[in-house]
Formats: C-alpha cells, sequence, structure tokens
C-alpha cells in the first residue's frame, strides 16, 4: 500500500490516490487533495457534499453514486457537476478520504 | 480519444433503438463517462428518438417479442398487456436499485453537462420537429454535424 505525505499528515493511498484509510483524514488534507484536483478553494457547498460523502461512508460503508447523492446532499445534478467538474462521486468521495463509490448510475 | 496515460476522456454514444433495453444501456454509458469527468454526447437516432420524444419518452417499452434474453415464449409475449406488465416489473426492479425512470434519466444526463442531439435524417423520416423532443436536446443535427461533435473522442453504438 503505497504511502504520501499531504499537508504534513501521513495517508495510505491506493493506486488512483483515494485514502483507504478514511480515519487519517483530516480538512487539510481535504484541502490538498482538492488543490491536485484543480479546486483551488473548498466552498461550504463543496464542505456540505464532502460531509454527506463522509457521513454515508460511515453508515454505509459506501459513499453514492452521482444520483444519491444529489438526493442525500440536496444539491442538484448541474451544481454537482460544476463543483466536482471531474465527477461529482469520484472527486467528492476522493477528497472525503474514502474509496472510489462503486454505483453505476 | 484519450491522453498519454491511456484514459479515455471524451464519448459519443449513439442510441438508435426504440425499446426499454434498447435505450438504457446508452444513457448508462453517456451517464457513466459524465461520471468520471469525461466529456460525453448523445445522438440519438431512428427509433432511439423515442427516448427524447415528448410524447412518447414515458412510455418507452420493454420488448416482449423477438427478445430471447427474456426467456418468454414468442406467442406469451405477444400477448395483449405482457410488454406492459414486464415493463413495469423492469422498472421497478430499476428503481430498487437506484435507477431512474427514462425521462429523468435523460435529464441528469443532459444537467450532468453532456450534449444531447436528435439525427435529422430520423427527424425528417418521422416528421419530427425540434419542438416535438424535449428541451434538453440542443438541436438536431446531420451525421456530418455528429462526427463533427464526436471528434477527439471514442464512438459508442448501440
Amino acid at each position: 500500500m503505497p504511502m504520501t505525505t499531504l499537508a504534513g499528515t501521513d495517508v495510505d493511498v491506493d493506486a488512483e490516490g483515494f485514502l483507504t484509510d478514511a480515519s487519517q483524514w483530516n480538512e487539510d488534507v481535504a484541502a490538498e487533495i482538492a488543490r491536485a484536483e484543480g479546486i483551488e478553494e473548498l466552498t461550504d457547498r463543496h464542505w456540505l457534499v464532502v460531509q454527506v460523502m463522509r457521513r454515508e461512508f460511515a453508515e454505509k460503508g459506501t459513499g453514492p453514486a452521482v444520483r444519491a447523492l444529489g438526493k442525500i446532499s440536496g444539491v442538484g445534478i448541474a451544481e454537482l457537476y460544476h463543483l466536482f467538474p471531474k465527477g461529482p462521486a469520484k472527486m467528492a468521495a476522493k477528497i472525503a478520504g474514502i474509496p472510489k463509490p462503486r454505483g453505476c448510475i | 480519444m484519450s491522453n498519454g496515460s491511456g484514459r479515455i476522456e471524451k464519448v459519443s454514444v449513439v442510441i438508435s433503438k426504440g425499446s426499454l433495453e434498447g435505450i438504457y444501456p446508452g444513457l448508462i454509458m453517456a451517464n457513466g463517462a459524465r461520471a468520471e469527468g469525461m466529456e460525453a454526447n448523445v445522438f440519438f437516432t431512428f427509433f432511439g428518438l423515442d427516448a427524447v420524444h415528448r410524447a412518447r419518452h414515458e412510455h418507452i417499452k420493454l420488448a416482449t417479442v423477438g427478445n430471447p434474453g427474456l426467456h418468454l415464449a414468442t406467442w406469451a409475449g405477444g400477448l395483449p398487456g405482457v410488454s406492459s406488465v414486464m415493463t413495469h416489473y423492469m422498472a421497478q426492479k430499476m428503481e430498487h436499485l437506484d435507477i431512474p425512470p427514462i425521462p429523468e434519466m435523460v435529464e441528469m444526463i443532459a444537467q450532468s453537462g453532456a450534449g444531447l442531439y436528435g439525427c435529422k435524417a430520423s427527424a425528417d423520416l418521422f416528421g419530427l420537429e425540434k419542438s416535438d423532443l424535449i428541451d434538453e436536446v440542443r438541436d438536431i443535427i446531420t451525421v456530418g454535424e455528429f462526427y463533427e461533435a464526436a471528434a477527439g473522442g471514442q464512438i459508442i453504438f448501440t
């Protein structure tokens, strides 16, 4: 398992850079992952979605795919794609320090 | 096509069939492309236009005749109401898996930023205007314009 240092924290990541241990995550780590993904600053709307991802992962063991993410967070599909242009579920999960959701929808 | 890492960056999906099982795969491919951060277009041609037809997109049926994958005798599939019942059954299973109905799925794909287009030859053939299609369809375009829009990406025909 590769290990890397983000915002001064040692974290385990998979081949795509997703954290493999969500407990190693903190908000500074999130901000650094976001910058690497092209999001200079995480707004309140980004954080809302990221927190939904972490909560869903804690409850269900997986983050939601895009449609469910929209429903649960109350953030519309168009805004989700505006916030996370490289794929809302994938990017938000990465920033949230959880595994990539495997849903197809 | 793809960048140096071998990643696909753009796909254009053609949907040419008007049955439930003919439409969903293309929609799922296009939606999945956007979810992965790829650019995506969907080109609705021939009976596939029904997926974006105002009056018809809520009434897409599963083919119960000529569909051996359904494992239903052909004569049984042709009985009145069988297609509706099977479509309803399938819709319930899909809802359970969080797969939206076709109109909602098309809307979601449009909101994701994918470009939806109708095929001009098919629209001419069926006597359809842009106003017959849902608002999410950006335009009715020729096959040449489709290839222009698809330039630099992968094309998936369904």
